[in-house]
């Protein structure tokens, strides 16, 4: 049991990685990216790549990819995003949905459907660990894994707090024409957040064919642990992503002991669980359905 | 030289034509005083100048200029700011983040960190306080801070002293005399004419739209302002 909880904290650490970039984009532009996992898995791939066809180690590889991939989150920003969000909140949500369309299906296209892994290309670290009292395992990449999501996630708060950028990234998402008239330009600010949530992706990617296989189609499952996590921890907050991801990372673990399809369904029923709290609790709920009545007995 | 020359100036508030023809000239280190009852258009102008606002026709030069179709952020970057009504300051920032995210400009001047504090005392003791968390003359006292420091050639300021009280109002205009005193060129949408006629070098009346009255303030009355106003002279538009 104990065991399990650590395994779910060291998950919990994955997920918080892929979620970061998804929280932040959500945080800074109102932006629900539905290509997100189909990012994670294209910088799985390239990464994977580029450590193949280089004979380098993936770390290495990484160096080449993030800046490709924030270079990618620019132009994804100014060519698709910004104009998309001119056009309502529920159009980013359609051309993000498309885009993933695209990436999975030029994935398949040029490396087939075999599933791939970076596994064999980091040695021991893939299953090198330690045993402590009570038989509970701590793996390497786990604990590698888990220090990424918290050095990340406080390096990016930190970066929000003090750097210049970072503020002018809390004023835009706080009130974006007040923050116009402040001489912020807030198309060149977004396409920054973009590209730092797609660096982020980057990190994902890598530490996705780390831990696993992975192929041109596994976008969607990344992306739904990822949402879930931001949902639970509270959308926007980086902290919260964290916090939410580990939650998931538990209950999933918890639930595979109860049963082996219990890892997929504990963590759907805690979503869900908190979603319909956050409902009540807004109020939300109870007025839908007072609408509803209200339009049934007219 | 003036700073801002503005020339037969339309602009809408949504579907109502708020501004109609305005046209008028701010030289360098004058401080014109904006007054007109509520729906004149007062706001939709200086949003109109500061960039906030697209116009339907008309023309705005700054600095002999043409920005009519320059962005906001631009117009700040070449030195007009705007202190917009309600003060909109960020709520979830502290009062020093507010003063030093509008710093990013890059425009050299004598406005910084230390100067704005320097000008307004108030905010030293609030400097690490959310701006959510302030009372109305201590976010006005912020929003005039966060546009001095983009370090602006012209300084626009809706409606200082709204929803302020009288002791938050007269904080506020202690430090921001300091301000009109360096020479600044200013642009000042006040209610109180009393305190207009005190500050300012020359005032313009607005009504429906249009400009009504204009003058410098040591050629015009209370009384005659007042009347513009109120339109009581409204067939005898006079421009001082």
């Amino acid at each position: 049991m104990i065991d399990q909880i650590v395994q779910g904290i060291f998950l919990g650490g994955y997920y918080a990685l892929v979620a970061c970039g998804l929280s932040f984009m959500y945080g800074v532009m109102r932006i629900i990216n539905l290509a997100h996992g189909s990012l994670v898995v294209l910088s799985a791939f390239l990464v994977w790549y580029i450590t193949e066809h280089l004979g380098i180690s993936p770390f290495i590889a990484l160096l080449i990819v993030i800046p490709i991939m924030a270079a990618a989150g620019w132009i994804l920003q100014r060519t698709v995003l910004d104009r998309s969000l001119r056009s309502g909140p529920l159009t980013p949500l359609l051309s993000t949905f498309g885009l993933a369309i695209v990436i999975d299906n030029l994935l398949f296209q040029r490396f087939g459907a075999d599933s791939r892994s970076l596994g064999p290309n980091i040695g021991t670290l893939s299953y090198n660990g330690w045993t402590l009292p009570g038989g509970v395992t701590v793996s390497e990449l786990g604990l590698l894994t888990l220090g990424t999501a918290i050095v990340l996630i406080v390096g990016l708060q930190l970066f929000l707090k003090y750097a210049p950028l970072g503020r002018a990234i809390r004023a835009t998402s706080e009130d974006r024409d007040t923050a116009e008239l402040m001489g912020i330009d807030s198309r060149s600010v977004y396409a920054a957040a973009a590209a730092i949530a797609l660096a982020t992706v980057a990190i994902a990617g890598m530490f996705l064919g780390m831990r696993t296989t992975f192929a041109p189609y596994a976008g969607a499952t990344q992306l739904i642990f990822a949402f879930e996590s931001v949902v639970i921890g509270g959308t926007g907050s980086l902290w919260g992503t964290l916090v939410g991801a580990i939650a998931l990372g538990v209950a999933q673990n918890l639930g595979a002991l109860v049963n082996p399809q219990g890892f997929f369904i504990a963590g759907h029923l805690l979503f869900f669980c908190v979603l319909a709290v956050r409902f009540f609790a807004a109020g939300s709920f109870s007025a839908g359905w007072l609408k509803v009545l209200r339009r049934q007995s007219a | 030289m003036n700073v801002l020359s503005v020339e037969a100036l339309d602009s809408n508030h949504g579907l109502l034509k708020a501004v109609r023809g305005v046209s008028f000239t701010v030289a360098e280190g004058e401080i014109l005083a904006l007054v007109g009852a509520n729906g004149a258009g007062k706001t939709t102008l200086l949003r109109t100048i500061a960039g906030a606002h697209k116009p339907s026709s008309g023309k705005i030069v700054f600095e002999g200029i043409d920005v009519t179709n320059v962005p906001a952020g631009k117009r700040t970057r070449a030195g007009i700011a705007l202190v917009p009504e309600g003060r909109r300051i960020f709520g979830e920032m502290t009062v020093e983040e507010n003063l030093l995210v509008a710093g990013r400009t890059g425009r050299k001047g004598r406005w910084n960190y230390a100067t704005v504090l320097e000008a307004f005392p108030m905010l030293r003791r609030i400097a690490q306080r959310k701006g959510g968390d302030l009372s109305g003359g201590e976010q006005q006292a912020t929003a005039i801070g966060r546009a001095l420091m983009t370090n602006p050639r012209l300084l626009l300021i809706d409606e200082l002293s709204l929803g302020l009280s009288p002791v938050a109002v007269n904080a506020v205009y202690e430090s921001l005399e300091s301000v009109m005193a360096s020479g600044a060129t200013i642009v000042l949408v006040e209610q109180d004419l009393s305190r207009v006629l005190r500050v300012s070098t020359r005032v313009a009346c607005m009504l429906e739209g249009r400009i009504v009255r204009e003058g410098r303030t040591s050629e015009i009355t209370k009384e005659a302002i007042t009347e513009a106003y109120f339109g009581l002279r409204r067939g005898e538009e006079v421009k001082a």
